[in-house]
């Protein structure tokens, strides 16, 4: 960590690559939530800045010139850490059950008030 | 040694498979399966709380696994107190919601859905696994605020969903940048490993942040509430009632859990900024959480708001770092619970008889409904923290250990808020009390009138003894808990020398 930032902003970016992106994917995440009145674009986003984060810890579990973390009787080390793996595989798995309940909600939006648009959503409640 | 923690999660989670299968066979069987499985984790709950102020706290790893690599269950004093409230409330809440609705197998086992993900927040020692449990909670929670028929409750929950997401996704950054900090998720570990990383690491700090900001909003830290009014205004009257009691509470409860015995009070010794973000979210909440609830005239959202307030409170308790300021904490969040659980069954109630769901509407309540109008007035009184009540002697703990900590701003706004509490609910019981009913007054009594289109009618239409039962029982306990704050702080005491020595 100490020599990369030593070595100057190219080479840091070149070295971690991987957090350039998840700040990159969090920042758009993030920008398409606010900014997009479509709602499903917004849940999109929200897909996007929950990936940003998995990047973030499939990044931290690589170890360079490592091997697959399965041990066998032929397997020696070093091997790349299996725990963020695991962790994100819980993670993907509730930002799926996430989008599903997201998107059946947006269903019952557009049949109730026939607009996908948030700024159209608050015209047509405004009303009521 | 005991195997039972882990039930306390299973038990709400397996009975909501069985209430969804039994519900193919039989359409009639959701409420006595999911009351019958209050009734035993309440009784579990009560079991393990004896065990814990008895005879200390308790552990337990889950899988057989040792305690680094497996998931650890810790239930100490202030665990087991959540716990207990968790199971408690929402007993009383489904004994309202029998008559009150939502109806239906599908609302039944996501209410035990989201006991279960709330117990597992509270017993949970594992920061990854705690992440878990949250977002179970979140996900049921929303789906919950959505069980109402209009698209009011529809589009509320959407909100709530965007935002609380991004709230447990900080959260989940929050874990990484700690485990790639300390390589460890085990909380007892962490706190260990996190010392030996040293506190003036960015990594740590940061980390610190996003735990923090994550967990401001899920409980709906001014200027973070965004999703809460709508949420709790949107849904049906026993969801808002269980939310607001106890999806924020376990939310500040994690807080208080992460900053305490993850970070530890040596953390905040260090790092200055870290109290300074706290004490920050609580008097900004506190004050702007109170001036927009008296700007509201829409009950339920005057009571949301009311909430930002209230846990602006709680956030102060943890802020000041002292065991004076955490009993004060500890039982203002289980107080609350009790209070704004109450006041928004009472307001249900009330709105199922009159279809009042607007201030003006309350006018002259007392008369035509005397008893629900007494609850609501004496369970308002509480949260204004008026003596003989649960609410003052919270507010009181928190405010004696500001001065102890000599933080004398905080300690100002602490007592300020009691007025500005006063502000708002003193307009309504005077509109209960002393006005006369509108002169058009178009809503006989048991007859829910939908005044609103968007109003969220009950389809009870009648109040039901449940529904007075629970809100009876809100307000007397709001009044009967406050003596047993002094023995509580008792019990409590062993777990708060752990947490702040």
């Amino acid at each position: 960590m100490i020599d990369a930032l030593a070595a100057g902003p190219v080479d840091l970016l070149a070295t971690r690559s991987y957090y350039a992106g998840t700040a990159l994917l969090l920042g758009i995440g993030a920008y398409v939530m606010i900014a997009s009145p479509n709602l499903v674009k917004k849940v999109i986003g929200m897909n996007i800045f929950q990936t940003g984060i998995f990047l973030f810890f499939i990044a931290s579990a690589y170890v360079e010139g490592a091997k697959s973390p399965i041990v066998g009787p032929k397997a020696t080390g070093p091997f790349v850490s299996p725990l963020p793996h695991v962790l994100i595989l819980t993670a993907i798995v509730v930002g799926v059950s996430l989008t599903a309940v997201a998107l059946g909600l947006i269903v019952r939006v557009y049949n109730e008030y026939g607009t996908l648009e948030a700024d159209v959503l608050q015209e047509v409640r405004s009303d009521d | 040694m005991t195997d039972l923690p882990p039930f306390l999660v299973a038990l709400p989670l397996v009975a909501s498979v069985v209430v969804l299968f039994a519900g193919l066979a039989r359409s009639k069987t959701g409420w006595p399966i999911a009351a019958l499985a209050g009734v035993a984790q309440l009784g579990l709950a009560g079991y393990l709380a004896y065990r814990v102020f008895t005879a200390g706290p308790i552990s337990y790893v889950v899988g057989g696994f040792e305690a680094f690599y497996g998931i650890e269950l810790v239930i100490d004093g202030l665990s087991a107190s959540v716990v207990v409230l968790i199971a408690a409330v929402s007993l009383g809440i489904l004994a309202y919601a029998r008559t009150a609705g939502p109806r239906g197998n599908p609302f039944y086992a996501t209410y035990l859905l989201l006991v279960g993900g709330l117990t597992g927040v509270a017993v949970t020692g594992d920061v990854f696994n705690m992440y878990v449990f949250i977002e179970i909670s979140g996900l049921t929670a929303y789906a919950l605020v959505a069980s109402g028929d209009s698209g009011r409750s529809a589009v509320a929950a959407l909100k709530y969903l965007i935002v609380g997401t991004v709230g447990a996704s900080l959260y989940l950054l929050g874990v990484g940048y700690a485990y790639i900090g300390t390589g460890t998720l085990n909380m007892a570990d962490l706190s260990a490993m996190l010392a030996e990383v040293g506190y003036q690491s960015t990594l740590v700090q940061t980390a610190f942040a996003l735990f923090a900001i994550g967990l401001f909003i899920k409980t709906a830290v001014f200027p973070l509430h965004t999703w809460q009014p709508e949420a709790y205004a949107g849904s049906p009257d026993s969801v808002s009632g269980f939310v607001s009691a106890l999806v924020s509470t376990t939310f500040a409860y994690a807080l208080i859990r992460i900053s305490l015995t993850v970070f530890t009070p040596d953390f905040f010794a260090a790092v200055d900024l870290a109290q300074t973000l706290l004490i920050v979210g609580a008097v900004v909440s506190i004050v702007a959480g109170s001036l927009l609830a008296v700007s509201q005239t829409e009950i339920k959202r005057m009571l949301a708001y009311s909430s930002v307030s209230q846990f602006g409170l709680v956030l102060a308790g943890l802020a000041v770092l002292n065991q004076t300021a955490m009993v004060g904490a500890t039982v203002h969040l289980l107080g609350h619970a009790v209070m704004k659980g109450g006041l928004f069954l009472a307001a249900g109630l009330i709105a199922t008889a009159t279809g009042a769901r607007e201030i003006h509407e309350y006018e002259g309540l007392s008369e035509r409904m005397p008893y629900a109008a007494g609850a609501f007035a004496v369970l308002a009184f509480a949260m204004v923290g008026v003596p003989p009540t649960i609410g003052f002697v919270g507010k009181w703990y928190i405010a004696f250990g500001a001065v102890e900590a000599q933080l004398w701003p905080l300690a100002a706004i602490i007592l300020a808020s009691t007025l500005l509490t006063l502000a708002y609910f003193a307009r309504l019981v005077e509109r209960m009390y002393f006005r006369e009913p509108a002169a058009a007054d178009d809503h006989p009594e048991g007859e829910a009138t939908g005044a609103q289109p968007d109003a969220m009618v009950a389809d009870g239409g009648r109040p039901s003894l449940g529904m007075y039962a629970a809100v009876l029982v809100a307000a007397v306990l709001a009044v009967v808990l406050a003596p047993a704050v002094v023995p509580f702080e008792q019990l409590l005491d062993p777990t708060l020398d752990i947490l702040l020595p």
